[in-house]
């Protein structure tokens, strides 16, 4: 690991007035945010990330769950992977959220990870992760072995020729899903992200991975009032039953009128570059009724633009009937 | 834990004979740390570390199983290097040094983390509990004792991580059967395959909870 100094910044202005001066935002950059260090720790001992500063912000006040005037839900940035999934109200209100936490990592590093965190947790590519292969996410302009190589776990939607990094976070595929609100404090002051203008898209810059700036910090997310009886489910596919990254996800969020799909969100994961909404499925089920035979046309049309890599052409078909079986899930309450 | 046996000469220890044969690298490993004088870990209260001074070093106190303790760490060092090398409770195990084993679980504040993805820095002033902390051969946990019972493990290199996994699985939200616990163990790998007998063992223990 590279030698680096670490601070505790007494409050936000101070901990943005520091990380302001980096070149880049977040991550990779040489001034880094860290609060549970899940994925930073990890990705500087392999010295994928090389900061030179440390700004810890475990003891900033981030580390609360709130209820709004409006009935929505205020998560802070540094509230723990498990404290939320655990909430009594994100249990009860949020369960699509709930049971993505869940269905990720450990009970150890839920009990570290955080909220801003595991928004910007990194793709386990690895490629990105051996510093003796090229990336171009990790050194723009290198190439990007992923794409003539080892690319089963990778994306299908949302690639480049440049990357294709799969994102692995499961808790953004529920945030997605429920249209969540990313909340940031920058060196000009506050502002809110909408949470699918939150990742980027590779393109030809795989190394930007969100709309953040330099000195930005996330300071909390805010979930919009609970929709009164809607059906949620998180279903994860993968090698292993627990403890492993999925290959395809599904979060689906759905209100019935009789028969009918009045209401419906859907987010993939495991198969995009960022958490993947899909706005094709959720209009070919909105007013229509919920059967098996709506549920895989919604499927279809989720992966309808498609792209598969040489070894990961099966992921096409498993995050279709992962959709709709949970889609099915949901409809069956 | 073994003390007793460690300062009997008549019953070598396989950490005593490494330690022994093994002093060329060890000595190469302990240098990149503050060590501790050896008897650290029997004194009581606050130590104060002693020892070349390392450029860039940060103090910290740490409270572990119960004692503050006085340290000067590189900003580098991760929580599980500090313990083992520092302060020398090696209860704690390195295994994949990553995140993906659960080796190296403590309790920080009394929930269950992954020491070896922590910087030391990062927990001063933190409640620390190793294995060490847990029980004593003679006054064991009750989770030690149910591992004991049900022979939940072979070689060991995974049981102080799997313990100190289970005991905090104690306090936490988790459904009754064996596929409840198999699922939040599941940040505990045990290469032995000792499984069914690590279920067996936190299924008695939760029993006399």
């Amino acid at each position: 690991m590279h030698s680096f100094e670490f601070t505790r910044p007494e409050n936000a202005i101070a901990a943005i007035a520091v990380a302001k001066q980096a070149k880049t935002a977040q991550q990779g950059a040489d001034i880094r945010f860290v609060a549970g260090g899940t994925t930073l720790i990890d990705l500087m001992k392999l010295e994928v990330e090389t900061p030179a500063r440390l700004l810890d912000i475990n003891r900033l006040p981030f580390d609360k769950i709130e209820q709004l005037p409006d009935g929505g839900l205020k998560i802070g940035a540094t509230v723990r992977n498990s404290d939320l999934a655990n909430h009594a109200r994100v249990q009860r209100d949020y369960s699509v959220l709930s049971q993505a936490i869940l269905a990720g990592a450990s009970a150890q590093l839920r009990n570290m990870a955080t909220t801003a965190g595991n928004l910007l947790q990194r793709t386990r590519c690895m490629y990105f992760r051996d510093t003796a292969m090229s990336c171009n996410k990790r050194e723009p302009g290198t190439g990007c072995p992923a794409i003539t190589g080892s690319n089963r776990s990778l994306a299908i939607l949302g690639t480049s020729d440049k990357c294709i990094a799969t994102n692995p976070s499961d808790m953004c595929v529920a945030m997605a899903a429920l249209e969540a609100v990313v909340h940031v404090e920058g060196p000009t002051g506050v502002r809110t992200i909408a949470f699918g203008d939150f990742h980027l898209l590779p393109g030809s810059t795989p190394q930007r991975e969100t709309v953040l700036e330099p000195g930005d910090l996330i300071t909390h997310v805010t979930l919009p009032p609970p929709r009164s009886g809607s059906r949620q489910v998180y279903l994860k596919l993968r090698d292993r039953a627990s403890y492993e990254f999925a290959l395809a996800s599904a979060a689906v969020v759905m209100n019935l009128s009789g028969g009918t799909i009045s209401f419906v969100r859907v987010a993939l994961g495991g198969v995009g570059t960022k958490p993947w909404r899909s706005p094709e499925a959720e209009a070919v089920l909105t007013g229509k009724p919920a059967n098996a035979g709506n549920f895989r046309q919604a499927a279809e049309a989720a992966l309808r633009n498609a792209k598969p890599q040489s070894e990961n052409k099966f992921k096409i078909e498993l995050a279709k009937r992962c959709l709709a079986h949970a889609l099915q899930t949901a409809a069956n309450g | 834990m073994s003390d007793k046996l460690e300062s009997n000469p008549q019953n070598p220890t396989r950490r005593k004979f490494l330690s022994t044969t093994g002093s060329t690298a060890a000595a190469t490993l302990i240098a990149a740390y503050v060590p501790l004088p050896a008897n650290a870990s029997e004194e009581a209260g606050v130590t104060e570390a002693s020892g070349p001074t390392i450029e860039g070093a940060v103090p910290i106190t740490l409270r572990i199983n119960g004692k503050d303790r006085q340290l000067r760490v590189d900003p580098r060092t991760t929580l599980l290097d500090c313990i083992r090398e520092s302060l020398l409770l090696t209860g704690t195990k390195k295994g994949c040094d990553h995140g993906q084993c659960g080796a190296c679980t403590v309790h920080v504040n009394g929930r269950r983390v992954v020491s070896c993805l922590s910087l030391a820095l990062m927990h001063d002033g933190e409640e620390i509990t190793s294995i060490e902390g847990l029980g004593t051969p003679d006054a064991m946990h009750p989770m030690q004792a149910a591992f004991l019972a049900c022979d939940g493990y072979q070689c060991g290199y995974c049981t102080s991580g799997q313990i100190m996994s289970a005991v905090a699985l104690l306090k936490e939200p988790c459904g009754p059967d064996d596929a409840s616990v198999k699922e939040n163990m599941s940040g505990n790998i045990c290469r032995c395959g000792a499984y069914p007998n690590i279920v067996a063992a936190i299924q008695q223990a939760r029993k006399h909870a």
